[in-house]
């Protein structure tokens, strides 16, 4: 890299640095990208799944060659009480559009880099950047264990720890309560075992959420994920929650795992991994200032994270296409000041991004309202229903039925669903 | 499957710095110690004794929880080096 300069720097080579890295390259600008890591995604962990429609409009149809493990054609939602558990299964034929693919991170990250690379991207590992360069209060570049590297804009990607939006005062410290912490473990098990298990076919796969068990009554959520020849399961729990608990979240898992609907699933398999990481709750209040004079931030290190429905790697390469598009209309115009820089902003405002992230503003805060019914009430009545329309004994049937009735009315379950149809309409009502 | 033998099945390249550190006199008035209990990787313990905080810095998976979760903000919390620290194959 000529006297180590760059039109733009993107430190972090995830979703979001990627993304931004790919459409600047494209556009022939001059464009570094920069990671920690000894090969791109070593130092990353997700769930998870990346989703098809975002990340094809920066790779398309990636799925022909990029290092995918299943293409996801289930979601499901399993709910479990101390011993039981009822799941609800959503199945979908792709018909040749895909939605959403398990990957591995390591091997993903790195093939996105290499695919950033192609098209003109520098890219350099095992960099870390200390601080940014800062000259007559403006942003100029990176500081990183070698040497210093200019350019015209620096854009943020580091990350839901962000150290570097923080040095230069564009976000706070998250607080507990708007960061999950998350631990998986990657088990491996013969892919024909997998699909036997899971009901798969080849290169089909699913996705699965887990509330309730030994996560009732706490803001907390299972997943699983099937990849090609692994099942990756583990858990989140929002950090004031645990902090309340008291549980280490290791010990967690290991409950989640042995629970009797659960440690099916993933019997006989090798634990090959296990690793941890934390994400951002994702609400509007808490989007930090994104942009400044030479610089953006884009990615988790912005909290662009939609918890509800699980959606990060795609906001993050969206936001990152969106930071790119700015950057390029910058440097087109010469002038890299934080008012065209707003620019930015303003396409995130138009997106989905800011859009959901309004939309579900509250909506954590009113799940860990309502969390016991959500977690422990629903999970159990459910379990109760279908006990009563199962089981054949010398019980005469009205007898069951009242018993139920009368423990869905003593639970007050009904009464604490009304809440939920109004925060329902809510969603769809407000603007 | 304890902490222990989760940690195991990780790949790390040590360095001989610890790229964490805290405070030991400011974690002495720390009554809930929540990094001890917070921490994925099991990296800190309280030494009754000596009142000391140990930090099993070799074993950190670099997710930041113990920075947010420490109520005296006292865990100066750094990237390791690149080249050390964990590895994550199937993150």
């Amino acid at each position: 890299m000529e006297n180590n300069r760059a039109e733009v720097i993107i430190v972090g080579a995830g979703p979001a640095g990627v993304s931004a890295a790919t459409v600047l390259a494209r556009a022939g600008k001059k464009v570094l990208l920069i990671d920690r890591a000894d090969k791109a995604g070593d130092k990353n962990m997700f769930g998870g799944c990346i989703y098809a429609k975002q990340t094809a409009e920066i790779f398309p149809q990636f799925w022909q060659s990029a290092p995918v493990e299943r293409s996801v054609t289930e979601q499901k939602i399993v709910m479990l009480t101390d011993y039981d558990s009822t799941q609800y299964s959503y199945r979908y034929s792709s018909k040749g559009s895909y939605k959403a693919f398990t990957v591995i991170r390591s091997k993903w990250d790195n093939w996105c880099v290499k695919e950033a690379q192609k098209a003109g991207a520098y890219f350099a590992p095992k960099t870390l950047v200390k601080e940014l360069l800062i000259e007559n209060g403006k942003v100029v570049g990176v500081k990183t264990q070698f040497e210093n590297y200019y350019a015209d804009i620096v854009i943020i990607a580091d990350g839901v720890n962000s150290l570097l939006a923080k040095q230069i005062g564009l976000r706070k410290e998250f607080n507990d309560e708007d960061l999950t912490i998350n631990v998986k473990e990657v088990i491996k098990l013969h892919p024909e075992r997998l699909q036997d298990r899971f009901q798969l076919d080849e290169n089909q796969g699913c996705a699965v959420r887990i509330l309730g068990g030994p996560l009732k009554d706490i803001f907390a959520m299972g997943f699983l994920y099937t990849n090609k020849d692994t099942v990756s399961i583990g858990l989140g729990v929002s950090l004031d929650e645990l902090k309340k608990k008291k549980i280490p979240i290791y010990e967690m898992l290991e409950e989640l795992k042995s629970h009797p609907s659960i440690a099916p699933y993933i019997k006989d398999g090798e634990v090959i991994e296990y690793s941890a990481h934390m994400i951002p709750e994702g609400s509007f209040n808490n989007i930090p200032k994104v942009y400044d004079n030479r610089v953006m931030v884009i990615g988790d290190a912005a909290g662009f994270v939609n918890n509800i429905h699980l959606e990060g790697t795609n906001l993050a390469m969206l936001s990152g296409r969106l930071a790119a598009e700015t950057a390029i209309f910058a440097i087109e115009k010469g002038d890299f000041s934080a008012s065209t820089l707003s620019l930015y902003y303003q396409k995130l405002k138009n997106s989905i991004i800011i859009k959901d992230l309004r939309t579900h503003n509250n909506t954590v805060k009113f799940m860990k309202k309502h969390i016991k019914t959500l977690t422990g009430l629903l999970p159990e009545i459910a379990c109760d229903f279908f006990e009563v329309l199962s089981s054949a004994d010398e019980i005469p049937k009205r007898a069951k039925y009242r018993r139920l009735v009368s423990k869905i009315l003593r639970s007050g379950l009904i009464l604490k669903m009304i809440p939920f149809a109004f925060f329902a309409m809510e969603k769809c009502i407000k603007r | 499957m304890n902490i222990n033998d989760k940690l195991a099945t990780l790949k790390y390249n040590k360095s001989n710095e610890s790229h964490l550190s805290a405070d030991n006199d400011i974690c002495m008035r720390c009554h809930d110690k929540p990094c001890t209990y917070i921490c994925p990787a099991q990296v800190y313990s309280w030494d009754e004794e000596k009142c000391i905080l140990h930090i099993r810095y070799e074993n950190c998976l670099e997710c930041g929880a113990c920075k947010v979760a420490c109520p005296k903000k006292n865990i100066i919390w750094k990237y390791p080096e690149p080249e050390y620290g964990v590895k994550f194959k199937n993150g």
